[in-house]
């Protein structure tokens, strides 16, 4: 069941728009701010409320990147896939991740702490590599600067 | 002189990085451009204010702003739209976000008078999913906004009233495509739309709809208060197609191993030579420059012969290259150009929306014959199959112009660095260690 402030929040963001639907990807991410991700049943409830049908809000749910259907870590590692990145350290940063933290792309710590995805490039690029911590940019990563960075989230 | 004469687009930034606030934004002559428009021009006369600077679009095709706004037809009691495509995911870009974070209320204020020129009726933003630092700094300059009387109900005492909206988007490059973008606001898969009818004649929802680039917008708020001679006087562009010159300045920006990399403010029509050598400060100690992307991972590679190439829009198609996005990467001689280009189409792969198949299935392929030369895997005649696709994959043959845009750097690429290729073929490895 959705939340009551799910709900609100979701009434709210449509009144932004002409049509209810279009606040579909917002409403998403709503759900995924709340639960960490969005699952079918959640899904299906946000597809009632703004009058789609659930196929079509999962056709629009898989279609962009940042919409998880699946359970992630308490924490998401963004890390910069993008050339300017991988120019300058990415894939050492990649393999650091695997070796000392047992993380690769897609895949959440065996403590459930954090997740581990790619992500296209951040427009960071003048600071490479970068990555996003729970949202937050980091630039100029080295793997000791990463180790710090994991260690601090909770 | 102020600091506003040479970098109108930047000059207001602050110091410590943080955001320009509305009163302070005042303070430096923000919103005397909408003042001025509501107040004393008609929005004809406004549309014509740029139509004059030829104010060329700024997120990649150059296609003249005034003329895209001329073409918003009249729309009586009916819904019209002003859209700001801040949808910033092309590999290398980071100015609109340099600008959004810097200066959100000159987006704004730009957004506005563009609205007036249109008589839009609401607007929105549209942010890729990544820039939350610049989607805070909108949010809360929207809210001065809208409390100071330059946004809502009843604009400036004018009877107009304009809202305009933040919409962040959830990650898909695609959502770049401006009518890709216009099914993304409207809650759907961001699949390109028919070419025919324009969004300008029928875009949002079947309304009237205008999207600009965030840069281009950021430009109008100055052409209005300086008016259209000023603009076109800062430009040190040749004779440009469609009349006059390319006028007002650029925010370029510069990644790779340079000594200063970062973004920078400069006429438009700069040479490269001089945003790598002078703002950047060439090369870092113990690299060479082997060839420079002048406008994201979607322009071709150019060359360092041809590094005094001017960075405007006409300019870098003698050099078969285009000036894109203006964001300056430039690749070295410890970077594998093979790999780099595998880096760039397996993104251009993954963002496929996959509607049409040339790009569809055309990509995936190029990224994997493009794998197989990193990991020694690859045959002579792969180098046939990837020139291949750079001639099937055209304007002609695909539904935008996201393909084409990919086989811009694998074409160029297959030309400039065919002994690189070679390399690996007969090697049976990638000779290079990037990034390691």
């Amino acid at each position: 069941m959705l939340s009551e402030a799910e709900r609100e929040e979701i009434t709210q963001e449509a009144a932004r728009y002409p049509e209810r639907r279009a606040a579909c990807i917002e409403a998403l991410k709503i759900v995924q701010r709340h639960r960490g991700f969005v699952a079918d049943e959640a899904l299906a409830e946000v597809a009632a409320l703004l009058g789609m049908s659930t196929a079509e809000l999962d056709g629009v749910a898989t279609f962009y990147n940042q919409i998880l259907r699946c359970p992630v870590g308490r924490h998401l590692l963004h890390l910069c896939d993008g050339v300017m990145c991988w120019m300058q350290g990415e894939p050492a940063l990649r393999a650091h991740l695997q070796a000392q933290h047992a993380l690769r792309p897609g895949v959440t710590s065996a403590d459930g702490r954090v997740t581990l995805l790619n992500t296209p490039c951040l427009g960071l690029c003048h600071q490479a590599p970068a990555a996003l911590v729970d949202g937050e940019p980091e630039t100029g990563l080295t793997p000791e600067r990463l180790d710090v960075l994991l260690s601090r989230l909770p | 002189m102020s600091l506003l004469d040479n970098h109108p687009l930047t000059g207001r930034f602050r110091s410590d990085g943080e955001a320009v606030g509305l009163a302070e934004y005042e303070r430096a002559g923000g919103y005397e451009g909408l003042r001025k428009a509501v107040k004393s021009l008609s929005p004809e006369a406004v549309t014509d204010e740029v139509f004059k600077a030829n104010l060329r679009g700024r997120g990649g095709a150059g296609f003249p702003a005034g003329i895209k706004w001329k073409a918003v037809p009249p729309h009586p009691g009916s819904a019209c739209y002003v859209v700001a495509n801040a949808d910033e995911m092309e590999p290398g870009a980071f100015k609109d976000r340099v600008l959004m974070e810097g200066d959100p209320h000159q987006l704004i204020e730009g957004m506005v008078i563009a609205a007036w020129a249109l008589q839009a009726t609401a607007g929105y933003i549209f942010v890729r999913f990544e820039y939350q630092r610049a989607a805070r700094r909108l949010e809360a300059a929207l809210a001065e906004a809208e409390r100071a009387g330059y946004l809502g109900s009843n604009v400036l005492g004018s009877g107009w009233s304009f809202d305009l909206h933040l919409h962040t988007s959830a990650g898909r490059y695609i959502c770049g495509e401006s009518s890709a973008l216009l099914n993304a606001l409207e809650g759907r898969r961001a699949i390109p739309r028919a070419k025919l009818p324009r969004p300008t004649t029928a875009g949002l929802w079947g309304h009237p709809t205008m999207v600009n680039n965030v840069e281009t917008f950021c430009n109008v708020p100055h052409i209005i208060t300086r008016g259209a001679a000023w603009f076109v006087s800062v430009g040190v562009g040749p004779p440009a197609r469609r009349g006059g010159v390319d006028g007002g300045t650029k925010v370029y920006t510069l990644s790779g191993r340079v000594n200063r990399p970062g973004w920078y403010e400069s006429p438009m029509g700069t040479p490269l030579r001089t945003l790598i050598e002078e703002h950047g400060g060439g090369m870092r100690t113990g690299y060479a420059l082997r060839a420079v992307q002048p406008g994201g991972a979607s322009t071709g590679f150019l060359a360092p012969e041809h590094l005094d190439m001017p960075m405007d829009f006409d300019s870098p198609e003698r050099f078969g290259v285009r000036l894109g996005t203006g964001t300056v990467m430039v690749h070295d001689d410890h970077t594998c150009p093979v790999g780099a280009l595998h880096n760039m189409e397996r993104f251009f792969a993954q963002e496929s929306c996959g509607w049409c198949t040339p790009c569809r299935e055309g990509l995936p392929w190029v990224e994997k014959i493009l794998l197989a030369f990193e990991e020694g895997q690859a045959r002579p005649e792969d180098l046939e199959a990837l020139a291949m696709h750079t001639r099937l994959i055209d304007l002609s043959t695909t539904f935008c112009a996201h393909a084409p845009g990919a086989m811009a750097p694998l074409e160029s690429g297959l030309a400039l660095f065919r002994d690189e290729f070679e390399r690996h073929l007969r090697e049976g490895r990638c000779p290079y260690l990037t990034g390691t």
